[in-house]
């Protein structure tokens, strides 16, 4: 008797893991059903900029498509990766296999955004891209799976070092951030900067993550006497680093160029130390009456703050991947990834955030991108009140031309 | 040859001042470390967190109730000093006699927690404290570098500070009963001495100093969840080598490896968050109990 | 305090001598049936690669158990062993193409390498100094793998292939994969055991429950501590690089703190010095990990609440307890 109770007492130390998991729900769904995953960071450095606002944003596109009045189930799940790849790409696949996921979207980070684009790849299903930064996922890396919406780091080292060197800032210093986000941005500003005619001084690589003190980095900024000095990191390492740079009087001399800088960041600084900065954005919610509408339309789910470009591009990539399902069908959509954004490709997108616009056949997205300039603390009416339009480069001009890119898709 | 040197000497010496405003920080935390791990004999993880706090907290008093810097260098540390009493009782007062271990992964548990709360609260991207006008305006000249006024203020606050508490321990009554229950508390007990209390207000000191440092930092960094976790782990090698307990030696440590720390950043600035883990296990090969610990 | 330092740890269940077949009670006996079973029905219902990366971190902890369980050691450097192990033999896979399980072995001989060196340093240490003088060699480590171009940096190791196992079955597929990785599991948890009740074991438990008297008794107890650290590490290693070949991918964080303090969760909320403990233990952390996914904060919130939760009301871990109340070794 004792020894009947130890047994199935003692079996029961292995029992909490069964118990814990769900049973495999395979693609057992109903054929009328498509899922899209959001899969972002929700506790790192870049949650405000994305994270739970993307997911609001791709809701809200769910709502706008108008997909559900025609018989199609949209479900939306969403993840966090921490800005960890390995855990992206675990998600990714899960998702894939267990959970009958058809598309990936926003994937902040660089390294995660690769690793996802592997992962899509592999499985034929799709990644529409947002927060991700990195050029390569339409140039040496690009595959028929992924079209990347909102940005990249070209169009960042175009827009924002473009116009620094024509203001006559013909010299650098940057500061980088130690991994491939950051080797990457500076890479392409330099190359921009030679192409004008300018000069690179020098450059240091920060630790990533874990640097909180940049005083020194910024010193031997100061030291160079580089007449602009360029930051090649994003999130939180911006913040300090602009505030800290305010602090040690650097920008009396020099110009700070921050090559990756959102509204969020911007809130985050506050004006005081953010104005006078110039960045450059694909979306602005106060940039015309349809930014505005998109903006208001969400802004109540995201406790009042206002949609950044991150996000909007969410919304956007999230509406043009349902009207494609809506004209092929959903079984059709379902069956192949690529056969998916090869029709994605083929129609022009319109909606509020970006406007009309189109994507090219390396996987990249094309509207205008805006070089803004932060308000002072004076012009600004308001809470999310602080870009001034400086200048639109216009959609021929605000991405890497495709054969500069070296992406196999091309063909010549 | 010398030119260079001389050149040399030139970009280094601004650094090494940068590195002691950096090296406030490193001592001030670690002072509360190892005030903590002397008394309680408990490795505290949770201090990066409460030092987070000490920010956070700083931040809601200008917000919320319109109390500026001057006063939540005073209120902040108190208030979050109460929650230190408060996790004290509850939790921390059972593990005393138990294995280093357990103090440890308790205090880990809960910097998670505390972490976790911000960030569902506040988000990751911080939130802008502005240092207090008094401290603002044109950088202090040092003829070889401008030094921001607040930076200056930040090294000076800190070593008052260290001092005070250093004298408190070693010169007043009350650090001698401290000190005397640490060695062996049932004896001072018996002397008539509330120890238990003595130990939670103890604990309560050592995490208001940690708040107290979280306000200094809060106009220099950006007020995120994330900015303790970045600390503790360096703060936790300084103690080391300065000696488990040793309150000088924690507070010279700081200082000392803050310095370190800026040098690097001219030389190799790749390694500059690793050059501490370096000399940490050098440290410890050569004198295992530290630079200035009793063996 | 010094007295403090070396004592061993309270949850730890003393050692008592075992009869029994190849050395498991009765009641391991069971459990390792209700195991074997597990491994082999699981995956018919369960995902498979959430599975494998389980059965990876189970292995994981077993090895690091091995050091805290049963030779009094808090290591918090493990992540070096296992993130070497990882990217290692995701590199030999990817560029030199060979067969899983060379692999899986050469990222085992890395761990067991890097485990020689650093134990040899360490082990002249005790207590919360050990436990600093690893989580520093490790940074180093971290310092090594951020710098050095092999490792790509922050985007790591990624599409790592599988290639075919002896060179003749390919492990592509998910399930094929899930058997390879089940057999260097229970090859791991069988060799542990087996080590634990060899003689040699018998001197580590007896250096656990006081080391002067070893030393008195004429055992050479930096030898066997060191020989127990290589073996913890070089499984470390095994674990690290079954884990890269399973998700195809090996990053920073497999070699960064954090991973050394979660293994000690996974050890703690399974049971410090139990046989099933850590499998156990990684099994809640995992699940926890992969459904609170989308709950981002939460997670952390949670793991904390749960270290909190072990260290006040159930030291001896979820294992542990269980023993205790059904007074059986397990």
């Amino acid at each position: 008797m004792t020894l009947d109770r130890r047994a199935i007492l003692g079996g029961a130390a292995a029992l909490p893991i069964l118990g814990a998991m769900p049973f495999r729900s395979a693609r057992a769904q109903a054929n009328n059903t498509v899922k899209i995953g959001v899969l972002t960071d929700m506790s790192g450095t870049y949650r405000d900029g994305c994270g739970p606002g993307s997911v609001t944003c791709v809701r809200q596109a769910v709502q706008d498509s108008g997909v559900t009045g025609r018989g199609i189930n949209v479900e939306v799940l969403q993840g966090d990766h921490q800005n960890k790849p390995d855990l992206a790409s675990t998600i990714a696949r899960q998702w894939i296999d267990r959970d009958g996921v058809n598309v990936i979207i926003d994937v902040a980070t660089s390294s995660c955004a690769l690793a996802v684009h592997g992962v899509v790849r592999e499985k034929n299903s799709i990644m529409l891209n947002s927060t991700g930064a990195t050029a390569d996922l339409t140039g040496s890396a690009c595959n028929p799976n992924t079209i990347h919406w909102t940005y990249d780091t070209w169009m960042l080292a175009n827009s924002t070092g473009g116009a620094m060197v024509k203001a006559g800032g013909d010299t650098w210093f940057f500061i980088t951030a130690d991994y491939a986000f950051g080797h990457a941005l500076e890479r392409d500003t330099t190359g921009l900067i030679g192409k004008q005619g300018g000069r690179v001084l020098g450059s240091v690589k920060h630790p990533f993550p874990g640097t909180t003190d940049f005083s020194s980095f910024l010193l031997q900024a100061q030291q160079s006497r580089a007449k602009v000095v360029g930051l090649a990191n994003a999130g939180v390492d911006t913040i300090n680093c602009v505030k800290q740079a305010a602090e040690f009087g650097l920008t009396r001399r020099q110009k700070l160029a921050v090559l990756l800088m959102i509204a969020s960041d911007v809130h985050s600084l506050g004006l005081q130390t953010a104005q006078g900065l110039s960045l450059s954005e694909t979306y602005y919610w106060d940039l015309n009456d349809r930014t505005r509408r998109l903006a208001n339309k969400v802004k109540g789910d995201m406790g009042g703050a206002m949609p950044t470009m991150w996000q909007a591009g969410c919304y956007s990539a999230a509406l043009h991947y349902l009207k494609a399902v809506a004209d092929m069908g959903v079984e059709k959509a379902k069956a192949s990834g690529a056969e998916t954004v090869v029709r994605m490709k083929a129609m022009p997108t319109e909606d509020d955030a970006f406007g009309a616009g189109s994507i090219r056949q390396d996987g990249r997205k094309l509207h205008p991108s805006y070089l803004f300039e932060v308000k002072t603390p004076a012009e600004s009416k308001g809470p999310w009140d602080y870009y001034k339009l400086v200048r639109t480069v216009p959609v021929e001009e605000a991405f890497r031309p495709m054969s500069e890119g070296g992406c196999s898709l091309v063909r010549t | 040859m010398l030119e260079d040197f001389l050149f040399q000497l030139e970009m280094a010496a601004p650094q090494i001042v940068l590195g002691l405003v950096n090296g406030a920080f490193y001592a001030l935390l670690s002072l509360g470390l190892a005030v903590i791990f002397g008394m309680l004999n408990v490795i505290n993880f949770a201090h990066g967190a409460q030092f987070m706090m000490g920010a956070f907290v700083a931040w809601m008093l200008l917000n919320w109730a319109g109390i500026p810097y001057w006063g939540a260098l005073i209120l902040s540390p108190l208030i979050v000093g109460v929650f230190g009493v408060v996790l004290e009782r509850l939790m921390i007062s059972r593990l005393y006699k138990m294995d280093h271990l357990y103090g440890l992964l308790l205090t880990f548990g809960l910097a998670l927690i505390i972490e976790g709360v911000f960030r569902n609260s506040f988000g990751s991207s911080g939130l802008p404290y502005a240092p207090p006008a008094a401290l603002t305006g044109a950088p202090v000249d040092l003829g070889f570098m401008m030094l921001p006024k607040y930076r200056l203020w930040v090294v000076v606050a800190a070593f008052f500070v260290c001092i005070a508490t250093w004298l408190v321990i070693e010169k007043t009554r009350l650090g001698a009963y401290l000190r005397a229950a640490t060695e062996n508390a049932p004896l001072v007990q018996a002397f008539g001495v509330n120890v238990p209390r003595m130990v939670t207000l103890t604990y309560a000191a050592g995490v208001a100093l940690a708040a107290l440092a979280g306000v200094l930092a809060a106009p220099i960094y950006s007020v995120n969840p994330a900015m303790g976790s970045n600390f503790i782990i360096t703060v936790f090698a300084v103690v080391v080598i300065g000696g488990m307990g040793s309150i000088l030696g924690s507070v010279i440590t700081g200082f000392a490896l803050g310095l370190v720390e800026g040098l690097t950043r001219v030389i190799y600035p790749e390694a500059s968050a690793t050059v501490i883990f370096v000399i940490m296990a050098i440290v410890l090969l050569a004198r295992p109990a530290g630079l200035f610990g009793r063996a | 305090m010094a007295s403090a330092t070396t004592a061993p740890l309270d949850a730890l269940p003393p050692t008592a001598p075992r009869s029994g077949l190849f050395g498991f009670t009765r009641a391991q006996g069971i459990a390792l049936v209700v195991m074997l079973a597990a491994i082999v029905v699981l995956p018919f219902f369960v995902y498979p690669q959430f599975l494998m990366k389980l059965l990876c971190f189970a292995l994981f902890a077993c090895a690091f158990n091995l050091l805290i369980g049963y030779v009094g050691l808090l290591s918090f450097g493990h992540a070096a062993y296992f993130g070497m192990g990882s990217y290692v033999s995701a590199y030999a896979s990817q560029s030199w193409g060979l067969s899983p399980e060379l692999c899986v072995l050469i990222g085992g001989a890395v761990g067991a390498g890097l485990g020689l060196v650093f134990g040899w340093i360490a082990i002249r240490r005790a207590g919360i100094y050990f436990a600093m003088i690893t989580l520093a060699l490790a940074q180093m480590v971290y310092f090594f793998c951020v710098q050095v171009p092999f490792t790509r940096g922050e985007d790591g190791i990624q599409g790592i292939p599988r290639h075919a196992l002896l060179g003749m079955i390919d492990l592509g597929p998910d399930m094929r994969m899930y058997w390879f990785v089940a057999g260097v599991f229970l090859i791991g948890f069988l060799l542990i055991h087996r080590v634990i009740h060899s003689p040699f074991g018998q001197v580590l438990t007896a250096i656990r429950e006081n080391e002067p008297r070893a030393v008195s008794l004429g055992y050479r107890v930096d030898d066997y501590k060191l020989l127990a650290f290589v073996l913890s590490a070089g499984l470390a290693g095994v674990a690290g690089g079954t884990k890269a070949l399973t998700v195809h991918i090996a990053t920073l964080i497999d070699v960064n703190w954090p991973m050394s303090g979660e293994v000690v969760l996974m050890t703690l909320l399974g049971g410090l010095g139990t046989l099933f403990g850590p499998v156990v233990g990684a099994g809640v952390v995992m699940a926890m990990e992969t459904y609170l996914a989308p709950f981002g904060a939460w997670v952390t919130i949670s793991q904390g609440i749960i270290f909190v939760a072990c260290v006040l009301a159930f030291r001896a871990g979820i294992v542990g307890e269980l023993a205790k109340w059904l007074r059986v070794k397990l």
